[in-house]
C-alpha cells in the first residue's frame, strides 16, 4: 500500500522547513531510519530519516522549496501495514492555526514568516465569498475548482491572484460570528463561515445555518481550494516579462538586517580621498622582505592596520547602542568584520580581536577570513559578535559609496579602488595612486568631529605611513 | 594519559596521578579505570568497589550501553518522523547513565532531569512509556512507584530538592535506602540544587548527588559556567565528592557505589561529578554547529564509552561474533519495541486533563472537569467531541 510522509515539525512549534536535497530518488527500495533527504529549519539543517521500509513512489517537493508542516512530501510503496505513523500521528495534526511559538535562539528573522501562508490559509474564502451572493451555486463553483486542474494542469495566472486580491481586504473584516460546536462542525463539512449567512441573534451563525448551506454539498472545499495558490512558491517561477524568486536565505538575512539598521542607526557618511602612494610603496616593500614571505598582503590589510590604529583614538567608533539598557556599551576589543562577497551573498564575517594582532596575524587572517566565506564555510560564531567593520567596493572598481553599517556597530569603512590620477604633489601635477575613503557611523554614538577625526587619521597613515608613529 | 581539557574551568588538565595542589573534595583528580583505548588501569582506592563485576557482568554492561544508545537513536529518529514532539538525546553520556543506574537497589528512588532516559530504562520503565511526555500523549510518563523513579523533571535542578526531600523521609523512616538525583553542569549553578545540598548536608540525607558534566548547558560552555572544577562546588556545602571518567562505566559503578555505601550507613551526602560530553544537540530543536568547535566532538568522539568497553572485552577475549549477534539483536528488539509502543499508542481523551491533578477529590477541580464534559457535549456528536480534534 502507498504511504505518505508529511513534513513533521523538525523543531519546538515550527511551521515551515525547506527541503534542501533527496537523498533518495523515485524507485528506491529504503530501509526504516535511512537518511531520506536534508531540511534545513529556522533551527537547523536536520536529516530526515524514513519513517517506512519501502519503495519510493513520489517525492512531492522539489529541493529548494519551503514546505509547510503537515504537507506530503514524499510517498513510498509499503508492504502490509505496520510500521508506518498512527493515523493519528502528530505529523498529521492539524497545522493551518498554528502560531510560530520558536524555543530559544533563532526566531527573530523568521517570525515574521511569510504572506503566502496566510494567503492559503485566505484562498478558500476567497473563492468562497465571491460567490456568496448567488448562494447555493458555491457548490457548484467548487466542483468546477475540482475539476479545473484535471482538465488543464497549468494553472491561470488569474487563478493564482485572484484569491490573493480577496484576501488583501479579508483581514480588515470582523471573523463571522458563531459559537466553537458551530465552527467545528463547519470545518468537518469543508465550510468557511464567511460565505453562511447568520439567523441567530446579531447574526450568530447557527448549527442549522451551517445544515442548511450543505445541503448535501461536498465536502472537500477547503482542500482544493488551498491548492492553487501553492503552485507558485518556493520554487522560480519563470513569467514572460517578469521573473519571480522566493525571499529566502542569506538574502532574506541580508534585507532583515539592512532595513533594521538603516532605519534604527541614524547615518551620516563621510568622504575623504587620499594619495596612497606611500602606503603602495611600503607594500611593495614588505612583500619584497623575508619577514612577509608567505604572507598575502594586499591594500585591505593596510587599511584595516591603519584603521586599528586611528580606532585606538576614536573608540567611540567601536561602540554599540543597547536601545534596551539605555546604555552605550564601548568595546575595548575590535572584532573587525570583513564584508565578503559569497556565492551565498553577503556575509560580515569578523576577525577577533583583531587590534591585538601584528601586521603577519591580521594578513592570515584576512586571508583565512575570505577563502572561508567564499567556500561558504563561514561559522555563525565568525559572523556574530562584530564591533566595527570594512566593505572594498574597490575591488568591483568603484571609488565611494555610502556603506550601511552592519546591525550593532557604530562605524562602516569603504575602500574605494587606488586609481592613478593626476594629484597635487610638492606643488605640481603628478600621477599619482589615489584612494576615496568612505565612512558612515551611527550619528547617536558619533558626533561629527570623532567620525571626521577618525577618518582624517586613517587618510593621514595611508597618505604617509610614517604617521604611525607620532599615532601610538 | 586521558585529559580533559574542558571540563575544569579552564585549569590545566589533571587525570589520575595528577596531585598539583587542587584543595577540597576528590576533584583534585579523575577517577578512570577504562582508559579510552580499553586498558583497565588500576586504581588504589577503586578497584575495589568492582572487584566483584565478573566478564558476564561486564558483557551486560555493555549491552546496556548499546541498547541505551539505540534507543537514543531511534527515538531522535521518531522525532524527525514526526512522532515525537522533541527528544534530549543522551548520545556519548552513556557510561554515567549505566554505570550509575546499575549501581542502585531496587529500594532506591531515582529523581533525573530530562535526559536519563537510559536510566529510566535499567530502572524498567516500560519503553513506549519513556516517550510517552515527548510525544505529548501525558504530562508525565509512568507511576512512580512502581520503579522506583520519578518522572523526569523539566525545570533545571529541581528535583534536587525532591531528592533532598525524599531523603529526609528515609531518615525519618529509619530505612537504609538512598534517593539519588542526576542532573547537569548547568544546574549546579541554579538555586534549587544550591539549596537541596544546604539540605542534604546540614541533615546529612542520604542521598547522592550525580551531576553529569556534559560541558555544554544548551550553548553555555562549562569553563563559562564555573570557574573552578564543578565537584569542588561540593566542598563549599561541606559535602565529599569525587571526580570520576564519565565515559568510563566501571568508574562510575565505583564512584556511585562508594557514594551509596556511605548514605546507608549514615555518612550523610556525596557528590559525584561525571566528567562525560553531549556528543549531540541540547534537544533535538537545537544546532550545536552554532556555537561548538567541531575539533571539541571530535576529541571527545575518541573517548567514547562504548569503544572503550568493547576494547577491553577485546582484550580479555570476551568479543566474540555470538556475544556481538546477541547484543545486536537485543538492541534490535528494544528499538523495534520502542517504535511500535510509540506509534500504536492511543491518543488521550480530553478528560485525561483532569486526571492525576490531585490524588484526592477536589472540588474545584470536579466543577471544571464538569463545565468542560458539559461543553466537549454540546458538539453534539459524542464522537465527534473525542475525535483527535477535540482531544488536542
Amino acid at each position: 500500500m502507498i504511504k505518505e510522509f508529511r513534513l513533521p515539525d523538525l523543531g519546538e512549534g515550527l511551521t515551515e522547513s525547506e527541503i534542501l536535497s533527496w537523498k533518495v530518488a523515485v524507485g528506491d527500495t529504503v530501509a526504516l531510519n535511512q537518511v531520506i533527504a536534508e531540511v534545513e529549519t529556522a533551527k537547523a539543517v536536520v536529516e530526515l530519516p524514513s519513517p517506512f521500509a519501502g519503495v519510493i513512489t513520489a517525492l512531492h517537493e522539489q529541493p529548494g522549496t519551503v514546505v509547510e508542516v503537515g504537507k506530503p512530501i514524499v510517498s513510498f510503496e509499503v508492504e502490509g501495514d505496520d510500521g508506518g505513523p498512527s493515523a493519528g500521528g502528530p505529523a498529521q495534526a492539524e497545522t493551518a492555526k498554528r502560531e510560530p511559538n520558536l524555543v530559544g535562539y533563532g526566531a527573530i528573522v523568521e517570525a515574521s514568516g511569510r504572506p503566502t501562508r496566510r494567503a492559503r490559509t485566505f484562498a478558500a474564502p476567497a473563492a468562497a465569498t465571491a460567490a456568496a451572493p448567488t448562494g447555493p451555486p458555491v457548490a457548484e463553483r467548487v466542483a468546477e475548482r475540482v475539476a479545473e486542474p484535471a482538465a488543464a494542469p497549468v494553472v491561470e495566472p488569474a487563478d493564482i491572484r485572484a484569491p490573493a486580491e480577496t484576501a488583501a481586504a479579508t483581514p480588515g473584516g470582523e471573523r463571522p460570528r458563531s459559537t466553537p460546536p458551530v465552527r467545528k462542525l463547519a470545518k468537518d463539512l469543508g465550510v468557511e463561515l464567511t460565505a453562511v449567512a447568520g439567523t441567530g441573534a446579531g447574526g450568530l451563525i447557527t448549527r442549522e445555518d451551517v445544515q442548511n448551506f450543505v445541503g448535501g454539498g461536498h465536502p472537500a472545499a477547503v482542500a482544493v481550494a488551498g491548492a492553487a495558490p501553492a503552485a507558485g512558491i518556493g520554487s522560480v517561477t519563470q513569467g514572460e516579462r517578469e521573473t519571480r524568486m522566493p525571499i529566502k536565505g542569506v538574502r532574506k538575512l541580508t534585507a532583515a538586517a539592512m532595513v533594521s539598521s538603516a532605519f534604527t542607526a541614524p547615518h551620516a557618511t563621510e568622504f575623504l580621498t587620499v594619495d596612497v602612494t606611500p602606503t603602495m610603496e611600503l607594500l611593495a616593500r614588505l612583500k619584497a622582505s623575508r619577514a612577509f614571505e608567505g604572507f598575502k598582503l594586499t591594500p585591505l590589510t593596510l587599511v584595516a592596520k591603519a584603521l586599528l590604529i586611528a580606532l585606538r583614538r576614536q573608540p567611540s567608533l567601536n561602540s554599540r547602542w543597547d536601545e534596551a539598557n539605555q546604555e552605550i556599551v564601548q568595546f575595548n576589543y575590535v572584532n573587525l568584520g570583513i564584508a565578503a562577497a559569497t556565492p551565498r551573498g553577503l556575509t560580515v564575517p569578523n576577525i577577533k580581536d583583531a587590534d591585538r594582532m601584528s601586521l603577519t596575524e591580521l594578513s592570515t587572517a584576512l586571508t583565512g577570513l575570505t577563502e572561508t566565506a567564499r567556500a561558504g564555510k563561514t561559522s555563525p560564531a565568525e559572523l556574530s559578535g562584530g564591533t566595527i567593520s570594512i566593505t572594498n567596493i574597490g575591488v568591483f572598481g568603484i571609488d565611494a559609496g555610502t556603506p550601511i553599517l552592519n546591525p550593532g556597530e557604530a562605524a562602516i569603512l569603504a575602500m574605494g579602488a587606488v586609481r592613478r590620477m593626476p594629484w597635487e604633489y610638492k606643488d605640481e601635477v603628478a600621477l599619482r595612486q589615489v584612494m576615496t575613503l568612505s565612512l558612515s557611523f551611527d550619528h547617536r554614538l558619533v558626533d561629527g568631529e570623532q567620525g571626521s577625526r577618525f577618518l582624517a587619521d586613517i587618510g593621514a597613515i595611508l597618505a604617509d605611513p610614517g604617521m604611525v608613529l607620532a599615532m601610538v | 594519559m586521558f585529559t580533559d581539557e574542558l571540563g575544569q574551568g579552564g585549569i590545566p588538565a589533571g587525570g589520575p596521578g595528577d596531585s598539583a595542589g587542587h584543595h577540597g573534595g576528590a576533584g583534585e583528580s579523575l577517577v578512570q579505570l577504562i582508559t579510552p583505548g580499553g586498558e583497565r588501569v588500576s586504581h588504589p582506592q577503586y578497584d575495589a568497589w568492582v572487584q566483584d563485576v565478573s566478564d558476564e557482568q561486564l558483557g551486560f554492561l555493555y549491552e546496556d550501553l548499546v541498547v541505551i544508545r539505540r534507543i537514543d537513536t531511534e527515538a531522535t529518529a521518531l522525532q524527525r518522523q514526526g512522532e515525537l514532539g522533541l527528544w534530549p538525546p543522551l548520545l556519548g553520556q552513556e557510561a554515567a547513565q549505566i554505570g550509575s543506574a546499575r549501581s542502585l537497589r531496587d529500594d532506591d528512588f531515582v529523581f533525573s532531569s530530562y535526559r536519563e532516559n537510559g536510566v529510566a530504562y535499567c530502572r524498567g520503565v516500560d519503553l513506549a512509556d519513556i516517550v510517552k511526555v515527548w510525544r505529548g500523549n501525558a504530562s508525565a510518563g509512568w507511576d512512580p512507584y512502581t520503579v522506583n523513579m520519578a518522572t523526569p523533571q523539566i525545570i533545571i535542578g529541581a528535583q534536587t530538592l525532591h531528592a533532598t526531600g525524599y531523603a529526609m523521609g528515609i531518615q525519618n523512616d529509619g530505612a537504609d535506602s538512598v534517593a539519588i538525583t542526576y542532573f547537569g553542569d548547568g544546574a549546579t549553578s541554579e538555586g534549587d540544587v544550591n539549596e537541596a545540598m544546604v539540605f542534604a548536608a546540614s541533615f546529612q540525607s542520604p542521598v547522592v548527588f550525580f551531576c553529569s558534566n556534559n560541558h555544554w548547558a544548551i550553548s553555555e560552555p562549562v569553563r563559562l559556567q564555573s570557574h573552578i572544577r564543578i565537584a569542588d562546588r561540593a566542598a563549599g556545602f561541606g559535602i565529599p565528592s569525587i571526580r570520576v571518567d564519565g565515559n568510563d562505566v566501571l568508574a562510575v559503578m565505583a564512584a556511585t557505589r562508594e557514594a551509596l555505601e556511605r548514605a546507608r550507613h549514615g555518612g550523610g551526602p556525596t557528590f559525584i561529578e561525571a566528567v562525560t560530553y553531549r556528543m549531540g544537540p541540547h534537544t533535538t530543536a537545537d544546532d550545536p554547529t552554532r556555537y561548538r568547535d567541531a575539533n571539541e566532538l571530535e576529541d571527545w568522539a575518541a573517548k567514547d564509552p562504548i569503544a572503550r568497553v568493547k576494547g577491553l572485552l577485546e582484550r580479555k577475549g570476551l568479543l566474540t561474533g555470538q556475544f556481538e549477534a546477541r547484543v545486536a539483536a537485543k538492541a534490535d528488539a528494544v528499538a523495534r519495541e520502542l517504535r511500535a509502543g510509540c506509534i500504536t499508542m492511543p491518543d488521550p481523551e480530553p478528560l485525561d486533563i483532569f486526571k492525576h491533578v490531585y490524588s484526592t477529590p477536589n472540588s474545584w477541580l470536579d466543577r471544571q472537569e464538569d463545565h468542560y464534559s458539559r461543553y466537549l457535549a454540546s458538539f453534539g456528536d459524542p464522537a465527534g467531541a473525542h475525535s483527535e480534534e477535540g482531544a488536542r
